[in-house]
């Protein structure tokens, strides 16, 4: 530690949004943001990303739900939520005590029609300053995924959604596909505002004993470590392609880890699975990044993103 | 997160260990209720990411030590039983609800399945300090899984069952829930797989007493954020899924409902 740490400067502006750094947790990984409170002040957060809403309220998938599996956890929860009212109602003004704090909702759904009445209702909400559409849940049938993997489908589905979202439209992509680019640019031509980069990686472990699949839902979502350079290559390529801002997320662990998704092109990123692991990662995380510019010599964070591409990186 | 030190390790039998470290929380100030879990990582590197939830069997107020007991089931469990005194372990907890203890009680019973038995030990502890008769029933497949016999002895009679017979008597937990056994029991305590624990609720349903179920799903977070243990439980007449690491893992048996 040394005096200049305060000289750092970790702001970024992502659409229309500022954030005091660019560190968010991930969408299902902070549930409404209630548990991390008794934690710590989620004053000292980029942005808050809450669980994927959906229109109607969702028990999710029988368990078991999650398995650990080397450098990382699959998952497979099936969207558990209470539905949009109720977020709207009970999960999401208890976030007005954060007032510097942007909130972005995770929308999810299984026909355009349920995005479209979602997006709509929270256009109505005080409390929401962005839209993140999960289009990539690999967990429920028809959960969003059948338009993530195909450019036609996820182009259709963010112009309708530009149609009554008043806010800004992020979508969240899945890695699960043969063009992640391809996708990319489907969606930042049919209007969207900025990209989540990556969802988790679909995949699946056999109980030795049982001789079936461990997780009840059969295949779930690779997550943590495991998946980072996945989701580093996927940054570093999308953001040399497109022109809207890119947010970093895939088994973030460390200010380190942060660090390298912001050289890879993402303007911001979001901690997942580290959530779970450690209550404190998004605020030692933040710290970690802080104390990485002091060490070397960068005054602002906006100064690497991007830079591992940039013909003027080192 | 806290970072507390290793007091004692110690192996019960093959694959089972105890392990006795200083509370991340002090005990004198805040108390611990018997059935919370500690969420414990098993090394400080990624390759074992998830912590491993594992029930409190005692807590020490006077030297704020916690004790929980554990089989090695895997690799990760098998690092974590690398650890020795003087070793620093990432602990967080106590968590979840625990097992109520209800003033106007005067007896309670126990039941334990395999490695469901550990946190009856702190319970037993708790309801004979609160002046309460205490009475177990604990099941093992087999007489090399017997555990906490003699230390549940200290607080009420034990009765043992084993799948094959090899120690105490053959059959399942609930084959020893006699009409005589529970006919004064104000309240039951369970432990164990969830098969045993569905056994039980039917049983002491079907015997009018009301009781506690400590339910075992897998963990992520075990802070409630991940909502990866949930649980069927009906609210209000309403199924919902209920988190076992922050709603429970002790749960009101009458709402818990097995799918």
């Amino acid at each position: 530690m040394n005096g200049s740490q305060g000289d750092v400067d970790l702001s970024v502006s992502l659409l229309s949004l500022h954030l005091k750094n660019p560190v968010m947790p991930a969408s299902g990984c902070f549930s409404f943001g209630k548990e991390a409170a008794s934690f710590y002040d989620l004053n000292v957060l980029g942005a808050i990303v809450v669980k994927a809403t959906t229109l109607e309220e969702r028990l999710g998938n029988p368990t078991p739900r999650v398995a650990e599996t080397a450098a990382g956890m699959l998952n497979a929860i099936g969207l558990q939520n209470p539905g949009v009212q109720r977020v709207m109602a009970e999960e999401l003004p208890g976030l007005r005590r954060y007032p510097s704090v942007p909130v972005i909702v995770n929308v999810a759904g299984t026909a355009v029609e349920d995005y479209v009445a979602v997006v709509k209702a929270l256009s109505t909400s005080p409390d929401v300053s962005a839209i993140e559409l999960n289009i990539s849940c690999p967990n429920v049938k028809c959960g969003g995924i059948q338009f993530g993997s195909d450019p036609r489908l996820a182009a259709a589905m963010v112009r309708a959604v530009k149609t009554v979202a008043t806010r800004p439209v992020i979508v969240k992509l899945s890695p699960n596909v043969t063009d992640i680019v391809e996708m990319a640019v489907a969606c930042e031509e049919a209007g969207a505002d900025a990209l989540t980069l990556i969802n988790t990686v679909i995949g699946m472990k056999i109980d030795l004993e049982q001789r079936r699949p461990l997780l009840a839902n059969g295949s779930g979502g690779l997550s943590g470590p495991a998946i980072k350079p996945i989701a580093i290559r996927m940054v570093y390529e999308v953001s040399r392609y497109v022109n809207i801002p890119v947010i970093g997320v895939g088994g973030i662990m460390t200010g380190a880890d942060a660090i390298e998704f912001l050289l890879a092109g993402a303007t911001a990123v979001q901690v997942g699975t580290a959530n779970f692991v450690d209550p404190l990662a998004c605020p030692r995380i933040i710290d970690e990044t802080r104390e990485w510019c002091v060490q070397h010599g960068v005054r602002s964070i906006r100064e690497l993103i991007g830079v591992s591409w940039r013909a003027n990186g080192r | 997160m806290p970072t507390v030190e290793v007091y004692a390790h110690e192996t019960l039998g093959k694959d089972l260990h105890a392990l006795t470290f200083a509370s991340p929380i002090d005990l004198r100030a805040n108390h611990c209720q018997p059935g919370q879990f500690l969420h414990i990582r098993v090394s400080r590197s990624f390759d074992f990411l998830l912590r491993r939830p594992l029930s409190l069997c005692d807590a020490d107020v006077e030297h704020n030590r916690l004790t929980v007991v554990y089989r090695v089931s895997g690799e990760g469990t098998r690092r974590l039983a690398a650890r020795k005194p003087g070793d620093l372990i990432d602990v967080l907890g106590p968590l979840g609800q625990g097992f109520p203890i209800h003033d106007m009680d005067r007896r309670a019973l126990l039941i334990g399945g395999g490695v469901g038995v550990p946190p009856l030990l702190e319970l037993a502890k708790q309801l004979r300090a609160s002046g309460k008769s205490v009475q177990t029933v604990v099941g093992f497949q087999t007489a090399g899984q017997l555990m906490l016999i003699e230390e549940l002895a200290v607080y009420g009679e034990v009765a043992v069952m084993t799948d094959d017979g090899s120690a105490g008597e053959r059959g399942r937990v609930t084959a020893a829930l006699t009409a005589e056994l529970c006919a004064d029991a104000d309240r039951y305590y369970a432990c164990g797989p969830s098969v045993m624990l569905r056994a039980v609720q039917e049983e002491m349903s079907g015997k009018g007493v009301p009781g506690y179920l400590s339910l075992e799903e897998r963990m992520g977070c075990g802070i409630g954020i991940c909502v990866g243990c949930v649980h069927p439980v009906l609210r209000g007449g309403k199924l919902a899924n209920a988190k076992t690491c922050r709603d429970g893992p002790v749960f009101d048996a009458q709402e818990v409902v097995f799918p």
